[in-house]
């Protein structure tokens, strides 16, 4: 298992203090703090290669371009995929799901057709398809989640038919940590709808659990650099090879051509069609790094870190709910969540809770978390979240759920 | 925790002024989506001048206090006045707030300024 302590270590940022008390940054699903590792990358590009990429014959130009190219060489191997062609950089998962939005999906989807959503995505993986079906006159399905906060399987398999184009779906939920069972989604669809594309978000996923987008069996994955240790403004969309091909740009201009006349341009190749401008390329060099870092300490090691820690959590949280201080959401059992522990203290608002929680350096996210359909659902109007990453471990659960309590005290509660 | 005063406890544990207001001139509702807070103010006017106020809503602590507290605060002030108030208002009524509560403590205020502005019949 992990040397915590070691790892740590490699986190510049952990060693704050925060109101006189040590960070405890449990944040992660928004985003994860940054080894020096890739710190170091980015700025070392900066300071040593620092060049556009495919403009200059010079060296400068040529290192920087062969840098780009091998982190994406190396975020494509690290998902599985078959080739580094499929790895798409864009600046977020945001962003990569607009790209098959406005790529794919406004030239396929039709008045008639239908896209299948769930209730728990987060606001990037909804709203691009209201707007979209809107526009169009096509037809939006939310399949609901169970009173555990799983995906509901039944619902899902009502909502499959032969207009469904698209099912646009998160692995792991970034409100409840639910794990989305995606071979038996994909199976169903495929047996349902034979003429459905099938999209990921991949944001929660990646950073966590070892990928394989051949074994998946999805058509794209959407993923974010800077929640697996990578700077803000990573992103990646990996698709299948034949169906990047067949879509169109959407943002035009410089290196997504291929030859540009007076009247008419030719586009470049997959992937470099849908990466127009100049990119983050010390980001992308940095999520390299973040891929040999996490590389380096196993995926499985990760998922087993973050299992054994989420298991600890539901039961220390589970404790405080027994005594009605908190409620949890989500699922109970770590076979099912992701490291994302969701709650509120009961009687007090959850912006509340974050804030008291704060004065003792700990930080926890509150709000509904670009997810208000699934929030709001239960019937609350905000919910605590804390979410976990390599580096955290059961001393802060044990300090987290220490300090809940004095929530209660400083709102005079019992 | 400084910002939790005794006063803004108070307010949000038993806040002033509750309730609609049945024979309100001016309302509105403000929602702050990132949180799921909600206000909704009332104002009685009569001749320019605020009579009596009232709001409900669902919200943090923050938010409910200065909503309680506003309801207090407009009361026989014109509404030419309240429509001015802005952030240096709420400074002065709860002291500084970080960042990330603004939207909190802004809320009922935003609710009560579109409230002055926009005038509706009960």
């Amino acid at each position: 298992m992990f040397d915590l302590d070691r790892i740590k270590e490699d986190f510049p940022v952990l060693k704050r203090q925060i109101n006189g008390k040590p960070l405890i940054y449990l944040d992660s699903a928004a985003t994860s703090q940054k080894p020096a590792q890739v710190l170091d990358t980015v700025d070392d590009y900066y300071r040593n290669h620092n060049a556009n990429i495919h403009r200059g014959v010079y060296t400068l130009s040529v290192e920087a371009t062969l840098m780009v190219d091998e982190a994406r060489k190396k975020v494509a191997k690290f998902i599985g995929a078959d080739s580094d062609k499929e790895a798409v950089f864009v600046r977020n998962t945001t962003e990569a799901i607009n790209l098959v939005m406005y790529a794919w999906g406004k030239d396929n989807i039709r008045m008639g057709d239908v896209i299948v959503t769930s209730l728990m995505e987060h606001h990037s993986n909804m709203v691009p398809w209201q707007e979209l079906t809107r526009e169009v006159g096509a037809e939006l399905r939310v399949v609901g989640v169970d009173e555990a906060g799983r995906l509901d399987m039944d619902d899902l398999e009502k909502k499959m038919d032969g207009k469904v184009k698209l099912v646009a779906i998160t692995a792991v939920s970034n409100v409840l940590g639910t794990i989305v069972p995606m071979d038996k989604v994909v199976r169903l669809v495929r047996s349902k709808s034979a003429l459905a594309r099938i999209l990921v978000d991949g944001a929660q996923l990646v950073p966590h659990m070892k990928v394989d987008v051949k074994k998946m069996g999805v058509d794209w994955l959407a993923f974010s650099g800077h929640k697996m240790m990578a700077t803000t403004g990573t992103g990646v969309l990996w698709g299948r090879k034949e169906i990047l091909g067949e879509m169109n740009p959407f943002m035009f201009g410089g290196d997504m051509i291929n030859e540009v006349k007076i009247d008419r341009s030719s586009w470049a190749e997959v992937p470099h069609k849908f990466e127009a401008g100049t990119v983050d390329i010390a980001g992308i060099i940095g999520l390299g790094a973040a891929v040999d870092y996490l590389s380096f300490l196993g995926m499985d090691e990760v998922r087993a870190h973050e299992k054994e820690l989420t298991e600890y959590g539901l039961m220390k949280l589970g404790d405080l709910e027994k005594k009605g201080v908190i409620k949890i959401y989500g699922p109970r059992s770590s076979e099912e969540r992701g490291g994302v522990l969701t709650f509120n203290v009961v009687g007090v608002h959850a912006h509340d809770v974050a804030q008291v929680l704060d004065s003792f350096g700990i930080a926890v996210r509150s709000g509904q978390h670009c997810g208000a359909p699934i929030v709001e659902s239960y019937g609350v109007p905000a919910m605590v979240r804390a979410s976990m990453y390599v580096y955290n471990d059961k001393k802060q659960i044990d300090y987290l759920c220490e300090k809940i309590p004095e929530v209660l005290k400083v709102f005079q509660m019992k | 925790m400084n910002l939790y005063k005794e006063e803004i406890l108070d307010h949000y544990k038993h806040p002033h002024n509750f309730g609609d207001l049945e024979d309100k001139t001016h309302s509105m509702r403000e929602t702050n989506m990132a949180c799921g807070d909600m206000v909704e103010m009332y104002l009685k006017v009569k001749d320019g001048v605020i009579e009596r106020a009232g709001f409900r809503g669902l919200g943090c602590a923050l938010s409910t206090a200065v909503s309680s507290m506003l309801t207090d605060e407009v009361v026989g002030k014109k509404i030419d006045e309240v429509g001015k108030w802005n952030k240096e208002k709420i400074v002065e009524m709860i002291g500084e707030v970080n960042l990330g509560r603004e939207k909190c403590v802004m809320l009922p205020l935003v609710a009560l300024k579109k409230a002055v502005n926009k005038n509706n019949d009960s």
